[in-house]
């Protein structure tokens, strides 16, 4: 098993990443140049948080058109695992992989603290070892995190069970108050209709051990890890 | 004699988005004193020169893969302006 972690030129989470895989599991994971044409060989994809290409023009928008991003589409669309955070749920959003966009928070404000999610579709690789309903505790780290999709996608997204996650109080109720940054619908995650390509703002490769303040990131990882041994198998 | 040409591709938040730098900026004009100001949104303005005949279909092309994304935004190129002789 071997997943890439993609470098773009101004990602910064890509050794969080790559650290949660390797030192939290034990799995072989390695860095993909941007400029790189191909993710074959490579049995899982994460395209990291960060700035890529400092943000210029919209989040995600000039990464949708490095070398690499071909072979991941076509990989996703092929049924490869691709898992994006942050900046990489928003490339993911710009390549059309998944439906709607993130814009910016509503207060304006750059946004780094812990929130709570809850889990609605663990029908995916990243999400199979968990209970839907349960609950996690991850940090955010964003400026332009808030979910919009019109009112026909948003929908179709809930009715498809698309949303992955969603930012909810300690009871799991999702309000107006624990929604950090105005996605509509409290929605922090969604995955495509396939269940294969999952994006999300909260960083699950900044809460994959105790000492980091939450280990339950770790579980995303773990899933994903168990998915591709059980596919092995 | 030849004229370059400039145009220039409008972005703007689609009407329904919410647009929270708009509403900052609306907030802080009525505070500056300016009355009866309705919505103000927040959009950005690309230019690009040409050193040739621009190729209008292939640049509203390249609005919808990359300068504008279509869920949270419309565009629209407006005129060329001849920017000199070369």
């Amino acid at each position: 098993m071997k997943i890439a972690v993609v470098r773009f030129p101004g990602s910064n989470c890509d050794q969080d990443c790559l650290r949660a895989l390797t030192d939290g599991l034990g799995v072989r994971a390695e860095y993909v140049w941007h400029k790189e044409t191909s993710v074959s060989g490579y049995d899982a994809v994460i395209l990291p948080g960060g700035f890529s290409y400092g943000d210029y023009l919209r989040c995600g928008a000039i990464a949708t058109f490095s070398p690499i991003m071909r072979s991941v589409v076509k990989a996703a669309n092929d049924g490869l695992p691709v898992f994006g955070i942050c900046n990489g749920f928003q490339i993911l959003c710009e390549t059309g992989l998944l439906r709607g966009a993130l814009i910016r928070n509503r207060s304006l404000l750059f946004l780094c603290q812990p929130v709570t999610l809850k889990l609605e579709n663990n029908r995916t690789p990243f999400t199979r070892l968990s209970t839907d309903g349960s609950l996690f505790r991850m940090p955010i780290a964003h400026g332009e995190g808030a979910f919009y999709a019109d009112d026909q996608t948003l929908t179709e997204l809930e009715e498809g069970g698309q949303v992955v996650f969603r930012y909810v109080d300690s009871e799991g109720q999702a309000t107006v108050e624990s929604n950090p940054n105005g996605s509509r619908n409290n929605i922090a995650g969604i995955c495509n209709p396939a269940g294969n390509v999952l994006g999300i703002m909260p960083h699950p490769d900044r809460s994959w051990d105790a000492r980091l303040g939450s280990d339950d990131g770790l579980q995303l990882f773990q899933s994903l890890a168990d998915t591709l041994l059980s596919v092995a198998a | 004699m030849f004229f370059a040409v400039k145009l220039e591709v409008v972005v703007m938040p689609k009407r329904n988005v919410l647009d929270p730098q708009g509403v900052a900026v609306r907030n802080a004009v009525l505070e500056l004193g300016l009355s009866n100001v309705g919505t103000v949104r927040v959009g950005k303005v690309i230019e690009i020169e040409f050193t040739g005949e621009p190729d209008e279909t292939k640049l509203d092309e390249i609005c919808r893969d990359l300068l504008c994304n279509e869920v949270i935004e419309d565009y629209r190129i407006v005129g060329a302006v001849e920017i000199g002789s070369r």
